[in-house]
């Protein structure tokens, strides 16, 4: 994980379901091909939604880190 | 295309707040998000009710005051916002019931900005026929 270096950081904590993958979806609207989103979310119902829907929508899922008391989703845009 | 049809009958905050986040989460997901909001759900869009609503249903009655309490504490967003967010992010449509509109006597100026129309029973039931998601809150 340590040589990934997210293109665009979003701070989702503390916002709840759905809006870490909300802010998520529109961050890979904005973003180019490649570009790596990390999000970090508090929000229960991300650590399922999120993996989710990046697979539907053909992204690709770097990892899923549990930090001190959050998670980080790392995407990287693949379309 | 997936669509989700959502029919508001109630008007209490803590029944208005699933249709707030599941119309929120299917706009993020990019369905289509169709609301027909009828009875006390449609009172619950007037100007006068949609900010101040304290409503909530009367088998929860005692964990009113607790829930506006922690909502406000954590910052949730209220169901009306949701609803506003959904709509900046996708394709939602929020239609009035002209039953409860004219039983009523309402005006459209009596209604929060993101209604779009009022629509009748049977001009609903058609769009709703297609929604691979149906619901009644």
């Amino acid at each position: 994980m340590s040589d990934v270096k997210p293109t665009r950081v979003i701070d989702a904590r503390g916002s709840f379901c759905p809006g870490p993958l909300m802010e998520l979806i529109k961050a890979i609207k904005e973003a180019k091909v490649g570009d790596i989103i990390s999000v970090y979310s508090t929000d229960s119902g991300s650590k399922r939604d999120i993996p989710l829907w990046v697979e539907k929508a053909g992204h690709e899922l770097i990892g899923v880190f549990d930090r001190e008391g959050y998670t980080e989703f790392v995407v990287r845009k693949k379309r | 295309m997936t669509k989700i049809s959502i029919i508001v009958f109630s008007g209490t905050v803590d029944k208005l707040m699933p249709v707030g986040v599941l119309a929120s989460a299917a706009a993020a997901l990019g369905y289509d998000v169709e609301i027909f909001a009828t009875f006390w759900g449609l009172m619950a869009f007037r100007k006068d009710m949609a900010e101040k609503n304290t409503k909530i249903s009367k088998e929860f009655e005692e964990m009113g005051e607790m829930m506006f309490k922690i909502m406000k504490e954590k910052n949730v967003p209220s169901w009306l916002n949701l609803l506003r967010q959904a709509k900046e992010m996708g394709n939602v449509k929020i239609y009035a019931c002209a039953q409860t509109f004219d039983m009523f006597g309402m005006k459209k100026e009596d209604l929060v900005d993101i209604v779009d129309e009022v629509v009748g029973a049977g001009e609903y039931l058609e769009k709703a026929k297609e929604a691979d998601i149906s619901l009644f809150i």
